[in-house]
């Protein structure tokens, strides 16, 4: 029983940096429509900035980590202005694919500074166990599931109250017709570039503490994919309890495959199977959004 | 005197296709200004190139300029238009059919100061009390008319000084069509907003116009006083549906469609 405890809770730990990682990609999506296949990288960008700052140069881990944060907006910024303005008024599809691009360069830039070794961490939090249901669970899990909450209500209000917010989900629904109201497109391709990239290097500054870091990271974003599409690609919701689920369903089929089929591995396929069973019942995911059709 | 001056404006899109060749308009302060022609004329286009959204559909001025204010505006960003206080209600309405009504207008009134949010609602509410009742619902599932009356409501939002509308009465029953450019008068009259109509109904559009321009193949063919417009015969024949004998027209008559052919050359 205690061994399936512990599969949950660190399938919950795990989920919710998927949520964080699926935040990024649901902002993007909702305020422009495109799929980013470049996620996963921005991930792997934070990690790797924080590692350098606070392992290569020295700085205190929250120096480090607030530099980050900085660092990430201002790669938002430059992505906006090098590759997605000159891309406005183009396909969609064609945005896609660049994202594509951008993935590569950015693994292959990280490779080039960094190396393909793993790096790890310096301990910041303490590593006694706090006792959660009589289980021993280390701080820093704790602290990343409550930093994965609270960026996730923070959002949420964004989106649905301040008028940034209800912008985003104008250009979303209608880019010329949000241009025509004063809407500066340009400024909200950069804004949800600069908000997927900051979460997107919490979630990897956050797994820097857990596992340490490697290029193969970036595969993150892959994982992403089955908990948006689970909670449909704009709802911010579905993608958190997208994260969770499939954090928790690929750890426990992980365990039990392992435990009674003696087979390792069942993590790096079990989000897709989760995928495809809910998708079949459920076509435009737990909280996506139907078309509006008028009868 | 002219809030708004067109000059010799050439409008190609995609590179290639050369769609307003050289038109001209003015806009005098406070009036209201029908544009009228026939489908694929260039109204549209003539709108867009105004309110800078020609960007977004790979559409380039080639020749001529914009003068709004004597400004020129023809090398500004749509949202940097916008902030100078004109406003462009596109054809189809657009309205954003995932946000709920008062969303819509929050988005309408996006360059104003948030403060002003309450009052523009209210003004807004006043124009259209149907928008009222529903103002939580879904924009979606508004009625076409609802949904045209949301997109002006829109507009109000932002305080434009001139307010720029493709086709307000595009799919809505004749009643309604009344109802709308009623409307317009009012907010011409009432908010004091200078109005670059373009429509299909003209009798609609010269009934409430002060001056009307018509458009064809991306040329102006014809512009006066509203009045002399709708006495006009060719306009009375091929815009009014009216035969110069006061009969309806009929095709059958060459000499008919030498005149149509002049108009559209
Ligand atoms: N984005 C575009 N790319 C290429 N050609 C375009 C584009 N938009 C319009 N056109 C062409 O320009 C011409 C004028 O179009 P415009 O939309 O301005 O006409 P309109 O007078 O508004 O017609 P309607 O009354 O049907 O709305 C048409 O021939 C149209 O095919
Ligand atoms: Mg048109």
């Amino acid at each position: 029983m205690e061994y399936y405890l512990h599969l949950v809770l660190n399938g919950l730990v795990i989920g919710s940096i998927y949520s964080l990682v699926a935040l990024g990609f649901v902002i993007i999506y909702k305020a422009t429509k495109v799929v980013n296949f470049a996620q996963g990288e921005l991930v792997m960008f934070g990690a790797y900035i924080c590692f350098a700052l606070t392992v290569q140069m020295g700085l205190p881990f929250l120096v480090s980590f607030f530099m980050t944060l900085i660092f990430s907006v201002i790669l938002g910024l430059c992505l906006e202005r090098v590759i997605l303005r000159p891309m406005i008024g183009e396909p969609i599809i064609s945005v896609i694919m660049v994202t594509i691009g951008l993935s590569t360069v950015l693994k292959a830039a990280i490779q080039l500074f960094w190396g393909t070794q793993v790096r790890v961490y310096p301990q910041v939090l303490p590593s006694e166990p706090i006792w959660i249901l009589g289980l021993p669970v280390a701080p820093v899990y704790i602290a990343a599931f409550c930093l994965s909450v609270v960026l996730f209500v923070i959002f949420s209000l964004f989106f649905k109250y301040s008028t940034m917010g209800i912008a985003m989900r104008a250009t979303a629904f209608d880019q010329q017709a949000a241009q025509s109201m004063g809407i500066g497109v340009k400024n909200i391709f950069a804004m949800s570039w600069c908000i997927a990239a900051v979460v997107s290097s919490i979630g990897g500054i956050i797994l820097g503490n857990i596992n340490g870091i490697t290029p193969q990271l970036g595969h993150l974003g892959l994982k992403v994919f089955p908990a948006v599409i689970l909670g449909g690609l704009d709802s911010l919701l579905g993608a958190a309890l997208g994260g969770l689920i499939i954090g928790v369903l690929e750890n426990l089929s992980d365990g039990l495959a392992q435990q009674f089929f003696g087979l390792a591995g069942f993590r790096e396929v079990a989000a897709y199977f989760i995928l495809v069973i809910i998708l079949m019942i459920k076509p435009y995911g737990l909280f996506g959004t139907p078309e509006i059709e008028r009868v | 005197m002219n809030i708004l001056s067109v000059e010799n404006l050439e409008v190609v899109y995609n590179d290639v296709v050369l769609v307003l060749k050289g038109l001209s308009i003015k806009v005098e302060r406070g009036s209201i200004t029908a544009l009228l022609g026939s489908n694929g004329a260039g109204k549209s286009t003539t709108l867009k190139s105004i309110s800078g959204l020609l960007a977004t559909e790979d559409g380039e001025i080639t020749e001529g300029s914009v003068f709004y204010e004597d400004q020129p505006i023809h090398k500004l960003w749509p949202e940097k238009i916008v902030r100078l206080g004109i406003f462009q209600v596109m054809e189809g309405r657009r309205i954003f059919e995932d946000l709920t009504v008062e969303e819509n207008l929050k988005c309408g009134g996006f360059v104003r100061p948030g403060k002003e949010f309450s009052q523009s609602r209210e003004l807004v509410f006043e124009y259209f009390p149907r928008l009222k009742e529903r103002r939580k619902q879904l924009a979606g599932y508004l009625s076409g008319g609802e949904q045209q009356m949301l997109a002006i409501g829109r507009a109000l939002m932002a305080k434009p000084r001139l307010l720029l509308l493709d086709e307000p009465s595009l799919g809505l029953a004749p009643l309604l069509v009344e109802e709308i450019f009623g409307i317009i008068k009012r907010v011409n009259s009432e908010e004091g907003v200078t109005i670059l109509l373009v429509e299909q109904n003209a009798r609609a559009a010269l009934n409430i116009a002060s001056h009307g321009y018509i458009l064809e193949n991306g040329r102006i063919v014809l512009d006066g006083r509203a009045e002399s417009l709708l006495n006009n015969p060719d306009v009375q024949e091929f815009y009014l549906g009216i035969g110069s004998t006061g009969e309806k027209r009929s095709y059958r008559n060459v000499k008919h469609y030498r005149r149509r052919k002049r108009w559209l050359g």
